[in-house]
């Protein structure tokens, strides 16, 4: 008894239900639609709504409990020795009598009474469904047969039917919310777990971070230190080349596009040129790797430098290419809608082009400039895949670009891939540093944001 | 002041402005090198952004053309009859059990007689893929009655020897330090000079999961993965996203409340994708314990990220719609839901598809926030469902680009490729769509 079957039953349902409020209403007029207060769909929406929704709501909170129930009612069937158990062992039991019912392989030896259990948790489960498809099936009837009653030539089908839907559209609108207070809490409440295990001062101010807890007191490496000021350094450190990379060739780009290019060349180049933001990440951070990060070793070396493999340089140019149209476009957008006014003006008082831009054009568009250039930084800081792949791991304060260093997000993707304990300060860790890359990324576009939208306003 | 003083006045301004218009013509010169300069500077930036772009492309491009081919081996193989199936049952599950290994190398070693010591024999079985093994398996159990008689088959060789093929590996500088050792390097050239091996076109490379191992690696399943991600994201995310830009754009009151879903809107769009990732990692996968590396989770999570998107793109396609075709449909007696749904939507949609299509060519290229929730496992398998243990193309690419083999370092070339002609038809779909059916009012 799978769910799909539920569900499709319930469609069917809901299908039989639209076209029988409809034939319904049309006869209860004698098939004259003028003579109905709605065109007759809708009462077949009125009918679909009835017998579909109820059921849904159902089924929802039905999966909700389901588990819980069945859980509690598996633990009750248990022998009396093994329900005393205590909390963790009993869970490994029932995770082993899942994976048994499942056809897995379970962590200990499989005697009677496992392979009982798992059949009689199989039966749950299967009872559970049958019951669920029933009562689903039973409340789309009743929904049918009650509102089918209820058809008349003067029922507000249509108002109804339009509630509902501007319900729906009510509702749809603040996932959007939800997904920020999602986020929020999710960040917030493994923080909040993170900082009962470390002091938020040492987290903040921490100049050492070696997140690797000691299992044994002699460990080596192990110190369990979560300083993230190194993690902060090293992501400043590669932003800034990539910005360095990033602002001046986004910056001359836009300046030619939007004042010198003939609009066709424009209409070419703008394009082409946000192919660059278009291109997965993990192409650019393969590209890093083991294109750009061998070239910078290998010319380092010729110039008796000596440029680590992961260097900053490596990872925050190619990053700085990947930004070039987040200022270019941008920039273009503000530049072209600075008013052709105030370049004429300037024309008029003998100025050249140049002179107009750097002069004229430039300061008016500059506010929107910065808020382009500041988005551009915090793609930068939340940008993962390309520091993951050509940056390094070891957390070292350092500012000079060919050394590796490593980013919050790098940590962030080391901590919590491969096995996670939600009880040990490590993975706990990763949410912290989420928070702190969250909020330092909400507070760049909040003011990006604000400065691009107040500046739009100002020549509208 | 006298007439003279006047005349002498006037003559003097001349003189000034004569002097002046000379100063600003022997200045022009000048600045007009600076506005020829500036206008260079301009165009070089162009130049070296769009010039990273062709880099780029060409540096993928030339990795990857490689890995369509793959170096095969034509093996005469003997299948004994008594070892592989004694009683002539056809039984599949006997058949399976047999030492195909044995055969595939005893084929191979029947090439060169010569080769006695162990480790000889080793070396020379390395030759050939495992994989090699597995397709005689599969090519008896497909036909049994092929047992007890000397079959030919092409069989993929090692990638270490691919390599060597495609003159990656430089046959005179290898010393047997290497991936491949002389002695190989000589057995090899003695098989090509037989005219056994053959370069075919790598349809493994299509058509099979990850693997171990080069040779036997496909980006199947990681397609197959992404499919169905981007079906959940698409089915999730377009119907949200289109019912919130119609309620905000045509219904929302212009209250606080809207305000707030706005500026949170647009704040989410540049919110980093990993954070996301520890969204799903925090809701979906601890709180309500839904299955780890499965496309619905990774789906999901791809879908609140392209969310933000749609709604743009749909809010700005809905905004473009002309007053009059409202205030048409008004005027014939529509009611308000009658003249978005009936008429407004069906005229924005070709804008909001362009969104869509771009939100979702983002979500296809997304690696971070799958990692978080566990899409980053090796998945031998393809996946057939939803809820199976999925990886995704980018995903893919990931793990491939920190396999130490330089064959994968191909492989992960050409699915870099691959993913990227398919955002580029995204793209392309999405530009036609705009320039067919978008209409200027």
């Amino acid at each position: 008894m799978s769910l799909s079957l539920i569900l499709g039953t319930l469609a069917i349902l809901t299908v039989i239900g639209f076209y029988l409020g409809r034939s319904r209403s049309l006869a209860s007029v004698g098939g004259k639609p003028q003579r109905l207060h709605s065109r007759p769909h809708y009462y077949g929406y009125y009918l679909a709504i009835w017998c579909g929704v109820p059921a849904a709501i159902v089924f929802g909170l039905w999966m909700m409990v389901e588990p819980s129930v069945v859980t509690g009612l598996l633990i009750e069937s248990l022998p009396a020795d093994q329900r005393q158990l205590d909390e963790a062992q009993l869970g490994l039991l029932l995770n082993d009598i899942r994976n048994i019912a499942a056809g897995g392989i379970a962590s200990r030896e499989v005697g009677p009474e496992l392979t009982q259990a798992a059949a009689h948790y199989n039966g749950l489960l299967q009872t559970s469904k049958l019951a669920l498809l029933a009562v689903v099936a039973s409340l789309g009837v009743a929904g049918i047969t009650i509102a089918r009653r209820l058809i008349s030539p003067d029922l507000r089908a249509r108002n109804f039917v339009e509630k509902v839907m501007m319900l729906v559209l009510v509702v749809c609108s603040t996932i959007a919310i939800l997904t920020t207070i999602g986020i929020v809490l999710s960040l917030l409440f493994e923080s909040i777990r993170f900082f009962q295990k470390v002091s938020p001062i040492d987290f903040l101010f921490g100049l050492e971070w070696s997140p690797q807890t000691a299992l044994r007191k002699d460990q080596v490496g192990a110190t369990g230190l979560f300083g993230a000021v190194p993690l902060l350094a090293g992501t400043v450190l590669i932003s800034f080349i990539a910005m360095c990379v990033a602002a001046p060739i986004g910056l001359l780009a836009a300046i030619y596009m939007s004042e010198y290019a003939a609009p066709k060349v424009r209409a070419w180049v703008k394009p082409s040129l946000e192919v660059l933001a278009g291109i997965p990440t993990v192409v650019y951070g393969f590209f890093a790797a083991l294109t750009v990060a061998p070239f910078l070793r290998g010319t380092g070396a010729d110039f008796g430098l000596e440029i680590s493999s992961e260097s900053a340089l490596a990872a925050g140019g190619v990053m700085g290419i990947m930004i070039i149209p987040f200022v270019s476009s941008l920039s273009d957008d503000v530049i072209s809608a600075v008013p052709q006014a105030l370049r004429e003006g300037s024309y008029g008082l003998g100025a050249t082009q140049s002179e107009t831009i750097k002069r004229v054009v430039i300061p008016a568009a500059l506010p929107g400039i910065v808020g382009s250039l500041l988005l551009a930084v915090s793609r930068a800081i939340g940008e993962t895949m390309i520091v993951v792949m050509a940056a390094g791991l070891a957390a070292k304060l350092s500012a000079n670009p060919f050394e590796a260093v490593t980013t919050v997000t790098v940590q962030i993707v080391t901590l919590l891939v491969g096995d996670q304990e939600f009880d040990s300060a490590k993975t706990l860790a990763a949410f912290a540093l989420g928070l702190m890359l969250f909020c330092v990324t909400l507070v760049l576009n909040i003011i990006a944001l604000t400065v691009v939208n107040k500046y739009r306003e100002q020549y509208d | 002041m006298t007439s003279e003083s006047l005349m002498d006045d006037a003559a003097l301004q001349r003189e000034r402005i004569r002097n002046k218009s000379e100063l600003v013509r022997a200045g022009l010169k000048k600045r007009y090198a600076a506005e020829r300069r500036f206008r260079l500077y301009g165009l070089i930036g162009t130049a070296i952004g769009l010039g990273f772009i062709l880099l780029l492309f060409y540096t993928i491009g030339s990795n990857a053309i490689p890995a369509f081919t793959q170096t095969m081996l034509r093996l005469e193989i003997e299948l004994p009859a008594e070892e592989i199936d004694p009683q002539g049952t056809k039984d599949p599950e006997v058949i399976s059990n047999a030492n195909f290994r044995k055969y595939t190398r005893n084929a191979l070693r029947g090439h060169f007689p010569e080769v006695k010591s162990r480790r000889d024999k080793r070396k020379l079985a390395a030759l050939l893929s495992p994989g090699a093994a597995f397709k005689l398996r599969e090519t008896v159990l497909a036909d049994p009655s092929l047992i007890g008689q000397r079959v030919t088959l092409m069989m993929p060789m090692s990638d270490d020897i691919d390599q060597l093929n495609k003159g990656v590996i430089d046959t005179a500088a290898a010393d047997g330090s290497g991936r491949v050792s002389k002695k190989q390097i000589e057995w090899f050239q003695s098989l090509k000079e037989r005219g056994l091996v053959e370069t075919v076109f790598n349809t493994t490379l299509f058509t099979a999961g990850d693997s171990r191992e080069p040779e036997l690696a496909g980006i199947w399943g990681a397609l197959v993965g992404s499919f169905f991600t981007m079906l959940i994201t698409l089915l999730l995310s377009f119907p949200v996203a289109v019912a919130s830009a119609v309620y905000l754009e045509e219904f929302a009151p212009k209250n606080k409340w809207t305000q707030l879903i706005e500026i949170n809107i647009n704040n989410l769009a540049a919110v980093p994708s990993i954070v996301f990732g520890l969204l799903g990692l925090a809701v979906f996968l601890n709180f309500f314990g839904l299955p780890r590396s499965a496309p619905l989770v990774g789906g999901m999570v791809l879908a609140l990220m392209t969310l933000p998107t749609i709604i743009i793109a749909g809010r700005a396609a809905l905004k473009s719609v002309p007053p009059s075709i409202r205030d048409a449909a008004r005027g014939l007696g529509a009611s308000p839901l009658q003249v978005t749904m009936h008429h407004v939507l069906p005229l924005a949609m070709p804008g909001i598809l362009t969104g869509a299509i771009i939100g979702m060519a983002r979500a296809v290229g997304e690696t971070a926030p799958l990692l978080m929730i566990g899409m980053v496992a090796f998945i031998v398998d393809i996946p057939g469902g939803v809820t199976d243990p999925a990886t995704v193309m980018p995903v893919q690419i990931y793990l491939w680009s920190d396999a130490p083999e330089r064959a994968f370092m191909e492989r992960t070339s050409a699915a870099i490729a691959i993913l990227l002609v398919f955002l580029i038809a995204m793209n392309a779909l999405a530009v036609v769509l705009r320039n067919k059916f978008e209409r200027k009012w």
